[in-house]
């Protein structure tokens, strides 16, 4: 379990985190999201004590990691694995070599590191490179690779820096199911920090936004999707790529349209709604629909001959109306 | 053209072999002394850089400016400075074991930032990766550093020995023996362009026996293709 507390650093007079609270409980697979510069980067290398923060604290396992020093946040860290967006494996090494050497670095007899090795290589599917050298894997083989390494001090958490941006969409839901994977077998705690919504749409449980170096936002994915007004959960479920502008095209068509976010309200629903309501909905324009965690969520452009009409009705029965023209 | 030609020449016949060997007993020392001391130097010099395993600028600062000195001052000047330290080491400031004093002297610094620019190749990512093994800073420069820079070291040392050649040739001028000297002695002051002409081929032929050998080393140690 993670625990921070005040977390704040600052750097040559410029502030990169400002407070941050935040607690992940054990076996929570939690994303932290934000535009580059929000702190992202700054908040996972104070948790892992290679960058040290201005004031706060971060608690991993009831240790304070930015209050140790030399041998003891040597041995904090070996509680802590640690995925890179680039794996980050040593290229003179082969793929056990790097997936031991963790073991190695602890003291563990050569014997034990292979038959470690062997295992974790099985578990991330890769049992046959062993003894390939990683610029003979492809790039999603290789972060396989670095999450067997990373998992091989049999640490508690796994902190995951941008685990999949270098991959394409085929290889990053890999990664995915594998890390969800890993927590339901070793029970294992994940703090994944991604730019990528589609991520944390995909792998977590709990999320976090990062504004400036504060927490902007967070809450299990299913009561931040739950509350669609909030700019996360519109940044977690955006209309289809290429549609957000499409309301212009829709006013030149001489039809109206309405956009609605939804929680928990199914599409019939919606549709009755606006029957019942004399403003009848015409088609849907644009629109996704998911359903996370057992909540049916979505965000839709409908189109209809009345927007003040259709906009009021929805609104009196509690839907989130985003846009209406 | 009045002396006597290539093999009727005793300057090739009987001195030849013996000068090709002052050479590479000259380049071999001093190439593995450079390596020994150089090495740790070129560590030290890149781990006490800003930012990097063990920061330590003013350190890193004095460091610098006593490696550029040793690589600014002219290797035929350095070793005539050095004759008194070369006497107090070997007792004798003339022969090639003489010679293998300064030429390390002014190998060493140049080994030395070669040594720290081929660490400074390696990504800081992975230095990341194993410091958060929970790896100590002797660890890392053992089981990351250096091998992960092991082709850039390499190459390195090949240049080095190479350089080392031709400083032979200038450690020959003032008593270090060698094909350089060979050279000078016959080839230049006593105008027999034979000896010049087969001195000189030798000396190619080791510059290019070194190079091959460094460069298949160094292709043997590169695992990123």
């Amino acid at each position: 379990m993670i625990e921070l507390a005040g977390l704040r650093k600052e750097f040559a007079g410029t502030v990169a985190l400002d407070g941050i609270d935040l607690s992940v409980p054990a076996g929570q697979i939690h994303g932290i999201v934000g535009r580059s510069g929000a702190g992202k980067s700054t908040l996972i290398r104070c948790l892992t004590g290679l960058e040290r923060p201005s004031s706060g604290s971060a608690v991993i396992d009831g240790i304070d990691i930015t209050a140790q020093r030399g041998a003891a946040l040597r041995r904090a860290r070996r509680s802590i694995g640690m995925v890179f967006q680039h794996a980050n494996l040593l290229d003179s090494l082969t793929a056990a070599g790097n997936v031991a050497h963790p073991l190695k670095v602890a003291g563990v007899g050569r014997a034990e590191r292979r038959r470690r090795a062997a295992e974790l290589l099985d578990l991330v599917g890769l049992g046959d490179r062993a003894d390939n050298h990683p610029a003979q894997l492809s790039g999603g083989q290789q972060q396989r690779v670095g999450i067997a390494r990373a998992l091989a001090a049999q640490p508690r958490i796994l902190l995951c820096d941008e685990p999949t941006s270098a991959l394409d969409s085929a290889t990053t839901a890999q990664i995915l199911s594998l890390i969800a994977s890993l927590r339901e077998s070793l029970g294992i705690t994940v703090l994944i920090i991604t730019h990528e919504m589609s991520v944390v749409r995909e792998a977590c449980d709990a999320v976090t936004l990062l504004a400036d170096g504060r927490v902007a936002s967070t809450g299990s994915l299913r009561r931040v999707l739950g509350e669609p007004g909030t700019a996360l959960a519109r940044d977690l479920l955006p209309l289809p790529e290429g549609r957000e502008d499409s309301a212009a095209e829709v006013r030149a068509s001489g039809r109206a349209s309405v956009q609605v976010a939804l929680a928990g309200t199914s599409v019939p629903e919606l549709f009755a709604l606006a029957e019942t309501a004399g403003a009848p909905i015409a088609g849907v324009e644009a629109g996704t629909l998911e359903t996370i965690d057992g909540l049916q969520v979505g965000r839709l452009r409908l189109l209809t001959d009345d927007a003040q009409a259709l906009s009021g009705a929805l609104r009196a029965a509690g839907i989130h109306v985003e846009e209406a023209a | 053209m009045n002396h006597p030609m290539w093999l009727d020449n005793p300057a090739i016949t009987a001195e030849l072999l013996p000068a090709l060997g002052q050479t590479l007993l000259m380049t071999a020392f001093a190439a593995l002394i450079s390596v020994l001391l150089g090495l740790p130097l070129g560590i030290w010099l890149w781990a006490t850089a800003r930012g990097c395993l063990a920061p330590r600028p003013a350190v890193h600062r004095a460091l610098s400016a006593l490696v550029d000195l040793g690589r600014s001052i002219p290797f035929i000047i350095l070793m005539i400075a050095l004759i008194p330290f070369t006497r107090f080491m070997v007792g004798t400031a003339l022969g090639w074991q003489a010679a293998v004093v300064p030429l390390s002297v002014g190998a060493i610094p140049f080994f030395a930032r070669l040594v720290e620019a081929a660490l400074r190749d390696v990504p800081h990512g992975k230095v990341e990766a194993v410091q958060m093994m929970g790896a100590a800073n002797g660890q890392i420069i053992r089981q990351v550093m250096v091998p992960e820079a092991l082709p850039g070291l390499i190459s390195g040392a090949t240049v080095t020995a190479v350089t080392l050649v031709s400083y032979t040739a200038m450690a020959g001028a003032v008593g270090g023996g060698g094909l350089g000297a060979l050279a000078i002695s016959y080839g230049y002051q006593r105008y027999q362009s034979d000896v010049m002409i087969a001195c000189i081929a030798l000396l190619v032929l080791v510059v290019v026996a070194i190079q091959f050998a460094g460069d298949r080393l160094a292709r043997l140690a590169d695992h990123r293709r």
